[in-house]
């Protein structure tokens, strides 16, 4: 315990002398930029007039813009806390609420850290097919001027944060197949090595510049991916299952009853969730233009599909449409329709949010069942499975008119989905996502096995079944006295 | 005297609560309590997990009457508390040997 301490200590002590030595060069180089009107030879009042109107209305449009992403960077952290802490909260039995959402919480503070060090630019740097290199550690060079290959009205400074809201839930979402059961302290060291093996590679792949799969900077395998279907949903959903499978199940489950202690926090978190979505998909548009009310539509449309979808499964085979099945079905087409809300139309999304409500419902009420594993909230079963299928279906749906993504090499438009005649996507997506599985897969065995063997995974039983509030926290979420 | 305790449907508290009034009956303590009896359980699904409740919600009524009272009282809880469904409940009787009011150590039936 006092060895682990020491070594905290010092490895803050390490992280935070380089920052504060780079802050100044970092600030040095946040010039706002001003670009400089070629060839004025003669003063022409005329022309200088047209400069300044032009850099006014460049102005004009990069606000607008920046006041939309810095608004859906705020609706994404709403979506980690409260929201997805209210949703997996709601679901664990009571002695282990606080332990649930505080998983997700510390996402918010230990991925915000590592993201400005060094998790920022091996996703987002200049690098390979793989994985981002160096030159923006500790952020240096990411300032007000925009990084144009992202998005260039806004500064790459808020770029860098919206996409460190990504970065944040994308943890806190595999946190549901093994609650109530893991250490935290093997859960923090878990999640900051996941965020380095598994988390950076693949958004660099998909979003970086020459990322392998990256469909709009020239990716080898341009897969479609809108806003984090492979790179969020696929890599934490099946990360969810590798760990459940790792970690065995809860003392007592299946046999003993483990129900939802608070749906009623639950369903307050899903409605967190879908709202702070509009930023997490609108958002990725990277701008306050028409496809940012596009994706926005779609996302909407898909949610309520998919409530439909998985109430309606409910219904017919238990006889009555529940709370946790409706709004479980909502977060599941928001998933399934995060790679393709860019892409579609508003009836494609109808359509997709339809598929993704039933097939998550099977998914998790008799796929989980059939073979056993305990994933404890179906991180694998909505997230895993509903990102798989969003991908694949992106890759059906995705259509030019609602966004020219292909072009050929006169500059026409192509075809995008497969509906639209381009079957090719199909095999492009199906790339993405067998990445995705795989760098998941072997990236998450690895850790578990790494931190496993240094600190251990798991609680104690005796832990376990007095369950993680007392036991991790030293604390209760309900604390009822017998008078007052 | 006698102590009457009454297991029945919580729907039905005031409808106890009243007959007994009617008929005299001037204190109670009122209990929520989980059990069974022979009326099964419920079955509840949360994401298609079938979870079988066997301990239902029920109240439970407690007094403690002078004998005379205690045929009325019977009388009066079930014709109020009855449905004619599986559920209904039960009263179990039982002997008291002493009451004692807490204010004045006031001892017997006069304590009631």
């Amino acid at each position: 315990m006092n060895k682990s301490r020491t070594f905290v200590l010092i490895a803050a002590l390490w992280l935070v002398l380089p920052v504060a030595c780079m802050t100044q060069t970092a600030q040095a180089q946040t010039a706002s930029p001003t670009p400089a009107p070629a060839g004025t030879q003669t003063p022409d009042p005329q022309n200088d007039r047209l400069v300044k109107i032009e850099q006014q209305i460049a102005d004009a449009k990069s606000s607008a813009d920046n006041a939309w992403m810095l608004t859906s960077s705020a609706l994404v952290l709403m979506m980690t806390g409260p929201g997805l802490a209210l949703f997996y909260g709601g679901l664990v039995r009571k002695k282990n609420v606080l332990a649930t959402m505080m998983q997700s919480f510390a996402m918010m503070a230990i991925v915000t850290t590592t993201w400005a060090i060094f998790g920022y630019t091996l996703a987002f740097g200049d690098g390979g097919s793989f994985i981002g290199g160096l030159h923006n550690l500790f952020l240096k060079g990411v300032g007000a001027a925009p990084d144009t290959a992202y998005a260039a009205t806004i500064p790459a400074q808020t770029f860098m944060v919206y996409q460190l809201m990504f970065a944040i839930i994308t943890p806190a979402l595999i946190t549901g197949a093994f609650a109530e059961r893991m250490k935290f302290s093997a859960m923090a060291a878990f999640m900051v090595l996941w965020s380095i093996v598994v988390y950076s590679p693949m958004a660099h792949m998909v979003w970086g510049k020459n990322g392998l799969l990256n469909a709009s900077l020239g990716g080898r395998f341009p897969t479609l991916d809108f806003a984090g279907g492979t790179v969020v949903h696929i890599t934490s959903g099946v990360s969810a299952l590798v760990c459940a499978l790792y970690m065995g199940k809860r003392v007592g489950y299946p046999k003993q009853n483990m129900p939802p202690h608070s749906v009623v926090l639950s369903f307050i978190g899903a409605c967190l969730l879908w709202v702070g979505w509009f930023g997490f998909n609108a958002g990725s548009a990277l701008g306050a233009g028409s496809l940012a009310t596009s994706a926005f539509v779609a996302t909407h449309f898909a949610a309520a599909t998919a409530a439909l979808g998985w109430g309606a499964a409910e219904w017919f085979r238990n006889g009555k449409p529940s709370a946790l099945g409706a709004i479980s079905g909502a977060v599941a087409g928001l998933v399934a329709i995060t790679p393709a809300a860019g892409f579609v139309g508003p009836m494609s999304a109808l359509a997709i949010g339809l598929i993704a409500g039933v097939f998550c419902y099977f998914m998790v009420a008799k796929v989980k069942a059939r073979f056993g594993y305990d994933d404890t909230l179906d991180a694998f079963g909505v997230h895993g499975a509903g990102g798989t299928i969003g991908a694949l279906l992106t890759g059906l749906f995705a259509n030019s008119m609602v966004n020219p993504m292909f072009k050929d090499a006169k500059g026409n438009t192509m075809a995008s989905g497969w509906l639209e005649g381009n079957a090719h996507q199909m095999l492009n997506q199906l790339v993405g996502v067998v990445i995705a599985w795989v760098l998941a897969a072997v990236g998450t065995i690895v850790i578990l096995k790494l931190v496993d063997m240094t600190i251990g995974l798991r609680v104690s039983e005796e832990e376990e079944i007095q369950g993680l509030d007392l036991s991790q926290h030293g604390e209760e979420g309900y604390y009822y006295e017998v008078s007052t | 005297m006698t102590k009457v305790e009454a297991v029945i449907r919580t729907s039905k508290l005031d409808a106890v609560k009243d007959a007994l009034h009617e008929i005299g009956v001037e204190g109670m303590t009122v209990l929520e309590v989980r059990g069974h009896g022979r009326q099964k359980g419920h079955t509840e699904f949360y994401r298609g997990q079938e979870y079988t409740v066997d301990l239902i919600p029920k109240t439970k009524v407690e007094l403690v009457l002078a004998d005379v009272m205690v045929e009325k009282a019977v009388q009066a809880i079930s014709v109020a508390a009855r449905t004619g469904k599986i559920g209904d409940g039960k009263i179990f009787l039982s002997r008291v040997d002493d009451v004692i009011r807490i204010r004045n150590e006031e001892r017997g039936e006069g304590a009631l």
